[in-house]
């Protein structure tokens, strides 16, 4: 008998399973469970995308591009973000297409970490940057965001928890779980900090696009002197609704840039080619369709944080991706609790908000990407939940 | 388009709160607009889309190509007032190409479509030629897709 134990890396044995798993468990084996707990649009990638992806095929692009991705790809990346951000970087030495923002996030880790490092992760927030520091042989230090403040990264919780082994801040905004953005003096104020403790940044930016009530989203590389001490990462799959395609990039300074295309070259090759092909379609010819999907998204969102309200459980605005953070806490139930209890009395799915980190507690993720139908149904029952909840039954 | 119309075409039995909450306007706003519009005769009925394959004894459908003579004052307005006072046409369009009037018939069965073609809609005073198209089954309705359901299932997993 082989001991697996002793064979498998110890980082990756401490690396605990989402504890979440359970609750996922149970939703898989019901039927007729009503979803708002899905983590990405469900929007089709438009169609003039998906048939450059077919004619790329067609016409027998079937082979490896250049590690850091096809050269016009690339170059429709700069001058799409110098057009949305107002930021120059050079196609040629700054940018690497990989297989999603994901990797992107990973490479930007593992190039930048050395041992011991610690690195800043503002929480709730998406849950790959503990685990991948981790791999990573850093330390994640998490900074807490918290309601009243919008849940913003507010420089005073971020200089609480920096040491002289801090490194690196992860600014994951627009957010997901919460759907809070960073606007341009707040994000100024995160600089003066950075600079303060040369820190060096990764932005993780893939929800830019979607960001409402007239606020553009803002690049932590177009604040004053962060270019230079920022990865910004970025991708396909929210704004073009391409997520299985397995598409995003990284922007960076060259050296940062040449250091991570040596790991993705030996770990990845390159990103896949058909996706590429169609990504260039979708940046050339695809502003109306990130439109036409934000302004959908817009309408939801609106309807649902009014929902909650009405129902009496506090909802902050959120202004980015496609997703509400209710505050649960009036019922007296934990999340894991609340929508254990919902999905079992109502069929209805939501992500309890511990599962984005211990600040996440007391607060449930709600995804918007579904259709208005879709919508109200869910939280028609949710409501009847609560009032149950109310009543004391 | 106004954005009102617009949540209406795809869903009609939302709030006037609802639909207030989703444009950001103020709800008396959306019900003023929305009397309004049923004033001036914009919005002329909400109705449910059936799939009507599901349904039993839910008839036949066809579309017929009208060609017709206009008359030399009123065009083909007065031609088209006489298809459309039938209670068996659910559409009349006006087209431009190879024929004049498109009309949308629905019967008990494809004999009374057939029939009505001969003997009613045929015999019309300046109707030149028909051509009928018997409707075999609904593939998308009103913007909503009806066949093959199972395509449009959410097959999307939870990620986080």
């Amino acid at each position: 008998m082989i001991d697996y134990n002793s064979i498998i890396n110890d980082k990756i044995k401490q690396i605990k399973p989402s504890g979440i798993r359970k609750f996922f468990d149970i939703a898989s084996e019901m039927d007729n469970v009503i979803s708002l707990s899905i983590g990405e649009p469900d929007f089709n990638t438009p169609w003039h995308v998906r048939e450059a992806g077919i004619i790329s095929l067609q016409q027998g692009n079937t082979k490896y591009t250049s590690n850091k991705g096809l050269t016009k790809l690339r170059h429709e990346i700069c001058s799409f973000f110098l057009r949305k951000y107002n930021v120059s970087y050079n196609g040629d030495n700054e940018c690497i297409v990989t297989v999603g923002g994901s990797e992107a996030i990973d490479l930007a880790m593992r190039c930048l970490i050395n041992e011991g490092d610690e690195v800043l992760i503002p929480q709730p927030s998406f849950v790959c940057y503990d685990p991948l520091v981790r791999m990573a042989d850093g330390i994640p230090v998490v900074v807490e965001t918290r309601e009243e403040d919008n849940f913003k990264l507010v420089p005073e919780l971020l200089e609480k928890v920096i040491t002289s082994k801090s490194r690196l801040l992860v600014l994951p905004y627009p957010n997901n779980p919460t759907g809070a953005i960073m606007e341009k003096a707040e994000l100024e104020k995160i600089a003066e900090i950075v600079r303060k403790h040369n820190l060096f940044v990764i932005s993780d930016e893939i929800y830019a696009e979607l960001t409402y009530n007239n606020k553009k989203h803002i690049s932590f590389a177009s604040i004053e002197g962060m270019k230079e001490r920022t990865v910004v990462v970025s991708g396909f799959s929210k704004s073009y609704s391409m997520t299985g395609w397995r598409l995003g990039y990284s922007l960076a300074p060259k050296p940062v840039t040449d250091a991570m295309v040596k790991l993705h070259q030996f770990a990845i090759m390159s990103a896949p080619t058909t996706a590429q092909y169609a990504a260039i379609e979708a940046l050339k010819h695809g502003d109306r369709d990130i439109e036409k999907m934000r302004d959908e998204y817009d309408m939801r969102r609106r309807l649902v944080v009014r929902r909650f309200r009405e129902m009496g459980l506090g909802c902050f605005e959120p202004e980015g991706a496609f997703y509400a953070f209710p505050c649960i806490k009036s019922t007296g139930l934990s999340s894991e609790e609340f929508c254990t209890r919902l999905l079992k009395s109502k069929s209805v799915a939501v992500v309890p908000g511990n599962a984005f980190g211990d600040s996440g507690e007391g607060f449930v993720r709600v995804s918007y990407s579904f259709s208005v139908k879709h919508i109200k149904e869910a939280l028609n029952r949710v409501e009847s939940f609560i009032n149950e909840l109310k009543e004391g039954k | 388009m106004d954005k009102i119309l617009n949540i209406l075409k795809e869903n009609s039995n939302l709030s006037y709160g609802e639909i207030a909450a989703m444009i950001n306007e103020p709800e008396d706003y959306v019900e003023k607009q929305i009397k309004q519009y049923e004033q001036d005769g914009i919005i002329r009925g909400y109705r449910a889309v059936i799939d009507y394959d599901k349904v039993k004894d839910a008839g036949a459908t066809a579309f017929i190509e009208l060609k017709v003579t206009p008359k030399k004052d009123t065009g083909f307005d007065e031609i088209a007032k006489q298809v459309m006072a039938f209670e068996e046409v659910e559409n009349v369009y006006l087209m431009a190409g190879s024929f004049d009037l498109m009309v949308r018939v629905n019967g008990e069965n494809v004999t009374e479509i057939a029939m009505f073609v001969a003997k009613r809609l045929s015999t019309l005073d300046g109707v030149l030629a028909t051509n009928t198209h018997f409707q075999l089954r609904t593939y998308k309705e009103s913007g909503i897709i009806i066949f093959d359901e199972e395509d449009q299932e959410d097959k999307r997993s939870i990620i986080l």
